[in-house]
């Protein structure tokens, strides 16, 4: 299974970005051998509509779950629809630590 | 001549200047008053007079899940975040939808089509002999104001033999007040000497400049002071070209319904020598 989680930097010990569609980055880590790979969200600093297309990257990339801090409403909506399950972190961290957390 | 009547705040008097501009105007000469405040348009409160109505129409891409591969590639152009494809499905976020037709266009599939939606109202009515006043209304739970503001302008620019438009914006620099200013000839800034009505008018006066349209300042509810606007018209380098008191009988004139220029020549003359005013600094002519 692929696991999203929202991060301020490209490495697992980033510190934890508590927003969905405006994270810089995206850690997709495996969890059968939690092996990871940063992807660049390019959306991060657009004027509008990042939260569904911050999801389509997610789709695009076969992501099953995402951990982050708040979604909105069209990227709840969004994700939903594709069956990307939602967990959300308030205690943040690094990157890694939210995802050993919460990756159960 | 196209001239907006614009404030960066709310309730400073845009609608007033607006109307007794255009009342004023059409004494001598064929007008178009055109309400861009389409969230909430009010000049049709001074006048009383027979509406034809017209609706506004967006188009909106319909998708046919028959053909759809769900390849994707519509979501990823899309630059509003308005398609999403999942693995089985895919979801259209109406609200996002700029209406580019992008996504018709691009689909490999050609699973998508177009459709129209009713998003608001267009009313156009005669007053009197001269002044004809348009009103963009957007439906309630639409926001896609600038689409109704555009039909406003296009039905304004389709009434003929007249040769000035006045157009009342909606407050604020948003969107819908851009599009207001957007390929007119001047701006009216409409402000009120406060601290906050500085703020505000100084962000629509930097919209205009920005747009290389040339602007004067009308001071609603003077004191006869004025000073931070007088400050910020120096700075900015936009005149003050009229200003109208703070009077109780001005405020019981329009709060009746009533135009102001309608009662009082004086006002009459004041709008007429403030257009005149302003088609010297535009350059052109009526």
């Amino acid at each position: 299974m692929k696991v999203a989680v929202t991060s301020k930097g490209e490495n697992k010990d980033s510190v934890f970005e508590g927003r969905f569609g405006r994270t810089p980055y995206f850690l997709i880590f495996d969890t059968e051998s939690d092996e990871c790979k940063a992807v660049k969200n390019p959306y991060s600093q657009e004027a509008s509509g990042v939260g569904p297309r911050a999801a389509q990257l997610l789709v695009d990339n076969s992501v099953n779950k995402v951990i982050t801090g708040n979604v909105g409403g069209n990227a709840a909506s969004a994700l939903q629809m594709a069956g990307i399950e939602v967990v959300l972190d308030r205690n943040g961290g690094s990157a890694e630590e939210v995802y050993n957390k919460n990756k159960a | 001549m196209k001239i907006a009547v614009a404030s960066g705040k709310g309730g400073t008097g845009k609608s007033t200047v607006s109307v007794n501009l255009a009342y004023s105007l059409a004494l001598r000469e064929k007008v178009v008053l055109a309400d861009c405040d389409v969230e909430e348009p009010n000049l049709h409160l001074f006048f009383d007079a027979e509406e034809t109505e017209k609706e506004v129409k967006v188009p909106l891409p319909e998708f046919d899940m028959e053909k759809c591969t769900l390849c994707g590639d519509c979501a990823r152009f899309c630059n509003y975040g308005a398609l999403i494809v999942g693995k089985d499905k895919l979801l259209f976020l109406k609200e996002m939808c700029h209406s580019c037709g992008g996504c018709r266009i691009l689909c490999p599939a050609d699973a998508v089509s177009e459709t129209e939606v009713s998003i608001g109202r267009i009313l156009t009515s005669q007053p009197s002999e001269n002044l004809t006043l348009i009103t963009g209304i957007l439906n309630i739970g639409e926001i896609k104001a600038p689409d109704v503001i555009k039909d406003v302008k296009k039905a304004a620019e389709k009434i003929t033999g007249s040769q000035i438009t006045i157009l009342d914006s909606p407050p604020g620099t948003a969107c819908s007040m851009v599009e207001t200013v957007d390929s007119i000839d001047f701006s009216i800034l409409v402000a009120e000497s406060t601290p906050f009505g500085m703020h505000d008018i100084k962000l629509a006066a930097e919209v205009v400049k920005e747009r290389n349209i040339p602007a004067c300042i009308v001071i609603n509810r003077s004191d006869g002071q004025d000073e931070v606007i007088e400050i910020l018209s120096e700075e900015m380098n936009i005149p003050i070209l009229m200003r109208i008191p703070f009077e109780k009988e001005i405020a019981e004139i329009q709060g009746n319904g009533e135009i102001l220029s309608a009662h009082s020549e004086k006002y009459q003359k004041e709008f007429l020598a403030l257009f005149d005013e302003i088609q010297k600094m535009a350059g052109g002519e009526a």
